[in-house]
């Protein structure tokens, strides 16, 4: 239990101000973040629009969703079963945006070209500017579905967030320029151009995001601002008996993260052609709290890893693509009655835990071999 | 839970089930093939296969669709295969199934161009499914026949992509001149799929015909794939007496509409489009003679057409099938045979390479320039915007035979 | 102005029908959150397997003399329908439930075990295996499933399961039923429609007022039902006790009663009614079923027993007549101000999260406020 509460002690009383340590760390996740973008982009057998990059990028969305669902299921505690509609949200916004707003962004987007679409200014705003939109309109909706729906614990709570998020997804199934067919075709075709121009997600964009969301979430389990969130988990009564507002701490969470769930839906509108109302069901919805179940409700380390091998496991095991969907729900089961907390439970990982999961394989052999050593 | 601290409890749950799956993924690998059905192409096409992708739904609510165009499909490549393919190359078929899901089929479109090297690739039918596949063949630039999607969309994504059938905004025509003029309605209602693009297309564009001839919608109605309830919308309908219910929906779908609207006291015939085509179809209105008896589709091919090659082609899918050619099947076996007419204009490439991007270039501007060519649904012509101009035929359902009632010319 | 109230009486038959289809299954939901406080989330999923039991018992039915289509076989399918979708409650309870409030290993380990082997067989036999190599990967998967699942058991620790996990396991168990269905092995995602099994003139009239007999046959069906659920559960001895588990469990088992028993029976009762429903929507309405076809009618059904009060039998079968009639209704009349029937699976939603957030304890339940 030593790990449940670990503040970052270190970082408070080092030399250098928090500021500069700030600047830094971005400009040097940036610069890494453009230089791999290069190299995916360039590099021979992952080309433009190519089924790598695709997996790529899934991966990258799969964590963000996870990592931001986490801040509500795993470090609140408030179970939350209908993110998706904030998904769609972000997804249509962005779509509507970019496809409307297009002569006005993306003229100047080079139509056929093999590089990163931020090498232009141009396009570097529009992403930005688009994703923020779609993340503000997603939190809006989460704030007016969390307000009401926080007020109710456990089931209910994920009863409720379920009939909102159906809510969500009839509406935008409705809206005119949506309404039963595949919609927003050409999102990245400026005008009349055929729609072979690249999606303007990429590689950089999704995993600064990634980066982003994770820090997010380590400044919440780490701090002591954060501790009023695993409070509300741990026991909600005790915490409004502290003074704390609970009730703004779970909707501060549930904000923050439809947010990021908005701004993946974003980056996913922009990596697609067209949008179609079937990639927005409840069952993708259920994808990614499997994926938080399964990596261990509370642990940033654990959801990522999850979220990566529960997209590329999937693409790696293609050839027995119809079992998948029987093994997932399998495996949640098997976790449920075998090990609720999901693999990693609320630990990170670190040096420590991979030491103790050595250890856990290495010490009986120790034994073993201390015992034959005493005994010649 | 696990490992206590300090004191050895025997492996964790974690542990062991890390452990399982190892154990699995070791027992899995580790264990031989049985010797895999290297299925060399017969006949007496020997040289290196030519790889083409087919894509479909082979299983989902419109299971039949690719169930049938594969069907068409194997037997037009076996009979290239038999001739001789392409210049002594066997056409190989790849098929991948999409589930009826259309982030499914972008996947494994995208898996098709990217990993499998395929030359072209045959499909999809429905046209929500091409539309979102469509533009991976189009950057991709692999040249992509649609044998059976008739919403305008599908074309419009880009060169590459061609289609081997008619259009909706014909097709909608055809129905409501068919409906205006051979059955003498004047009001009309209709019943889309909210959420189909081909649905919602054809209401469209029938509206469009109907009226412009002098006809009135007198109601719209919508309803969702797999409802199970239409008895509101059918008794709205109702109350406004209609001559004619167009439902141009998918074969699912249309038997229990036509069963409650039945029930509800509509009386006029159905009306609908090529989604009907299913051997399926019938069983949903309560089997032959039930609710959809005498009831109306437009379609891309009657079986009985005598054309002495749409007759040859049935006789062979009955004796390799066992059952008649649905126009799913023809449409299969045209667009096959539109891809390997035009592979034989283009010629052998030069450097045997049947998948390098010039190769690709050549075919798609020899597809393009199709003309003339006699399929078993009729002459196929490309149009500038890569839609070929045919005919419709109207069939009658009759016991569990679809009729030829008649064809409505471009 | 008699076309309109015509029209309208009509409209109301649809909403009574189809809302008793939903108080059918919503009493499942409703029986089972009250012996548990557990969503079974896979109920749905047994109203699905009481549609296919159907098909499956008519087929059966039909090669012994004439049986289908008539009365005696009409109740007959009725009668396996129900007794096949209890035995897939029941397994449901015992194999995936049940682990998490006892030490049981023995159910869940054949069960989920079973499952995991046939997956691995058919896994290794679809990447091209020899035949013994599939066998053996597939027994592989059991044994390996087993000895977590049994190792799982012996060390379970009873306090710290939590509703959350219950929860998770049953979106699982519904996810897995459904999937599971899809395989081609099993049933496969092809739509199926059902067989008539019984013949009855399409109108009956009460004087000048004409039904369809379908409207009757349901109603009376599921009234029939309904009643005998009553019966069971206020005057039997079996009644009681789920009564009393329902208010207290751990009262109830002082009291001598053997709560493991009642819940088994809960689930077999409300899964039973779940396959009637089943049984019936495809045969009255018509319309084809797949393995998903639980999933929308499962979670109307599910609003429809909050809204009533879950854990309260009566309210569960108000409910699911209110739910049907509103979704009528609002299907037959929200075009008029601009509702279009889009909308109408959204109606069940909208009533949900009304419901929740305004009174959360439905028309009939009582909300138990939290003790520390």
């Amino acid at each position: 239990m030593s790990t449940l509460v670990k503040t970052n002690s270190k970082a408070q009383s080092s030399r250098i101000p928090v500021w500069t340590r700030l600047l830094v760390g971005t400009l040097v996740t940036v610069a890494i973040l453009l230089g791999l973008n290069a190299w995916i982009e360039s590099a021979g057998f992952l080309n433009n629009n190519s089924y790598q990059e695709g997996i790529i990028i899934d991966c990258g969305l799969a964590i963000i969703l996870a990592v931001s669902l986490n801040l509500v299921n795993g470090f609140t505690g408030q179970f939350s079963l209908g993110h998706i509609g904030f998904y769609m949200i972000g997804a249509y916004l962005a779509a509507a945006l970019a496809t409307y707003g297009h002569y006005k962004f993306f003229s100047q987007l080079p139509v056929d070209h093999t590089f990163l679409p931020i090498s232009t200014l141009h396009s570097a705003l529009p992403i930005l500017g688009i994703c923020l939109a779609s993340g503000l309109a997603a939190a809006l909706a989460g704030f007016f579905v969390g307000l009401p729906s926080l007020r109710l614990k456990g089931d209910y709570l994920a009863i409720i967030t379920v009939g909102f998020s159906q809510i969500i997804l009839v509406v935008i199934r409705n809206i005119d320029a949506v309404k039963g067919k595949t919609s927003f075709i050409g999102i990245n075709a400026p005008g009349d151009v055929f729609i072979s121009t690249p999606h303007l997600t990429s590689f950089f964009w999704v995993y600064l995001c990634v980066a982003i969301v994770v820090w997010v979430s380590y400044s919440i389990r780490f701090s002591n601002h954060g501790l009023a969130f695993l409070t509300v988990r741990d026991d909600e009564v005790a915490a409004e008996a502290m003074g704390i507002n609970t009730t703004r701490i779970k909707v501060l969470a549930f904000v923050l993260s439809a947010f990021f769930t908005g701004v993946a839906g974003a980056l996913y509108a922009l990596y697609q052609t067209s949008l179609s109302n079937d990639a927005f069901t409840f069952q993708r919805g259920i994808d990614s709290v499997v994926m938080v179940v399964l990596g261990g409700l509370g642990s940033i380390s654990g959801v990522s890893i999850a979220a990566v091998l529960l997209t590329v496991v999937p693409e790696v095991l293609r050839a027995i693509e119809q079992y998948r969907l029987v093994v997932y729900p399998l495996l949640l089961i098997i976790l449920m009655l075998a090990r609720p907390q999901g693999i990693f439970g609320r630990e990170e990982l670190s040096w420590t835990w991979i030491k103790g999961q050595v250890m856990i394989v290495l010490r009986p052999i120790v034994r073993l071999l201390s015992r034959i050593r005493t005994r010649s | 839970m696990g490992m206590n601290i300090g004191r050895y409890q025997g492996a964790g749950s974690r542990t062991l089930i890390v452990l399982s799956g190892l154990a699995i993924a070791l027992v899995g690998s580790g264990c031989a093939n049985k010797s895999s059905d290297t299925s060399t192409p017969s006949g007496s096409a020997t040289g290196t296969p030519i790889n083409i992708g087919e894509y479909g739904s082979m299983t989902g609510s419109t299971a039949t669709f690719g169930v049938d165009t594969d069907d068409g499909v194997k037997l037009a490549v076996a009979q290239i295969n038999g001739a001789g393919g392409i210049f002594g190359h066997p056409l190989k078929i790849d098929l991948r199934d999409d589930e009826g899901k259309p982030d499914e089929a972008l996947n494994v479109v995208k898996l098709m161009v990217s990993q499998d090297k395929v030359t072209a690739v045959l499909g999809e039918v429905a046209s929500t499914r091409s539309i979102q596949a469509a533009p991976a063949c189009n950057s991709a630039q692999v040249p992509m026949i649609s044998p059976s999607s008739t919403n305008p969309a599908v074309t419009q994504v880009g060169p590459y992509i061609f289609r081997a059938c008619f259009i909706d905004p014909f097709q909608g025509t055809a129905a409501a001149k068919f409906a205006y003029n051979n059955l003498k309605a004047r009001k009309a209602a209709i019943m889309t799929e909210a959420t189909s693009d081909y649905s919602t297309g054809l209401t469209k564009f029938f509206t469009d015909g109907f009226t412009k001839l002098g006809g009135t919608i007198v109601n719209t109605e919508t309803y969702s794939q797999g409802d199970i309830d239409f008895s509101a919308q059918l008794t709205t309908i109702k109350a406004e007496n209609p001559d004619i219910l167009y439902v141009p929906g998918y074969y699912g779908d249309i038997g229990p509409i036509a069963v409650q609207a039945r029930k509800v006291g509509l009386t006029c015939p159905l009306l609908g489009g090529d989604g009907w085509d299913s051997p399926k179809l019938v069983e949903g209105a309560g089997g032959p003679g039930g609710a959809l008896e005498g009831s109306y589709f437009t379609n891309h091919y009657s079986p009985t057409n005598p054309a002495p090659l749409t007759q040859a082609f049935v006789a062979n899918y009955k004796k390799t099938y066992n059952t008649t050619p649905d126009s799913l099947a023809a449409m299969g076996y045209d667009a096959t045979g539109v891809l390997a007419d035009a592979m034989k204009c283009v010629g052998n490439p030069a450097d045997g390479d049947f998948d390098s991007a010039d190769y690709r270039k050549k075919l798609r501007d020899a597809i393009a320039a199709t003309s003339g060519f006699q399929g078993v649904t009729g002459k196929i012509t490309m149009g500038p915007d890569r839609n070929p101009v045919k005919p419709a035929v109207v069939l009658q359902i009759k016991g569990t035979d679809y009729n030829y009632a008649a064809t409505i010319n471009p | 102005m008699h076309n309109s109230v015509n029209q309208l009486v009509s409209q109301l038959l649809n909403g009574l029908q189809l809302g008793s289809l939903y108080a059918l299954i919503a009493l499942g939901y409703t029986m089972v959150y009250g012996v548990l406080k557990l969503i079974n989330f896979a109920h749905g999923d047994v109203y699905m397997v009481g549609a296919y039991a159907g098909l499956g018992s008519v087929f059966v039915f039909s090669h012994l003399h004439h049986l289908i289509p008539s009365p005696i076989g009409a109740v007959l399918v009725l009668l396996s329908a129900m007794l096949i979708a209890a035995l897939v409650g029941l397994i449901i309870e015992i194999a995936a439930y049940r682990p998490l409030r006892r030490r049981t290993w023995i159910a869940p380990t054949v069960v989920i075990g079973g499952i995991s082997g046939f997956i691995g067989w058919n896994i290794s036999n679809d990447l091209n295996r020899t035949p013994v190599s599939c066998y053996l990967i597939g027994a592989a998967c059991f044994i390996a499933v087993g000895f977590i699942l049994w190792s799982a058991a012996k060390r379970r620790s009873l306090t710290t399961g939590t509703r959350l996990t219950a929860l998770i396991t049953a979106i699982g168990v519904s996810l897995l039923i459904e999937n599971f269905c899809v395989l081609p092995q099993i049933f496969s995602a092809d739509l199926r429609f059902s067989q008539p099994i019984v013949q009855y003139p399409e109108h009956t009239s009460f004087g000048s007022f004409h039904m369809e007999t379908d409207t009757l046959v349901v109603f009376a069906v599921s009234l029939f039902l309904m009643a005998i659920l009553t019966y069971v559960v206020a005057k039997t001895k079996v009644g009681m006790a789920i009564r009393a588990v329902s208010f207290d469990a751990e009262a109830a088992a002082l009291m001598g009663i053997k709560t493991d028993r009642i819940i088994a029976s809960t689930f077999a009762l409300g899964s039973a009614l779940a396959g009637a429903a089943g049984l019936m929507v495809p045969e009255v309405t018509h319309s084809s079923f797949s393995p998903t076809a639980g999933v929308i009618i499962g979670l109307k059904a599910f609003v429809a027993a909050v809204l009533g009060g879950i854990g309260n039998i009566p309210g569960a079968m108000i409910g699911g007549l209110i739910m049907g009639i509103a979704e009528t209704m609002v299907a037959a009349y929200g075009p008029s101000i601009g509702i279009s029937t889009d909308y109408r699976d959204a109606v069940a939603f909208c009533i949900l999260v009304l419901i929740l957030i305004f009174r959360p304890a439905g028309l009939f339940g009582r909300f138990v406020p939290e003790k520390v």
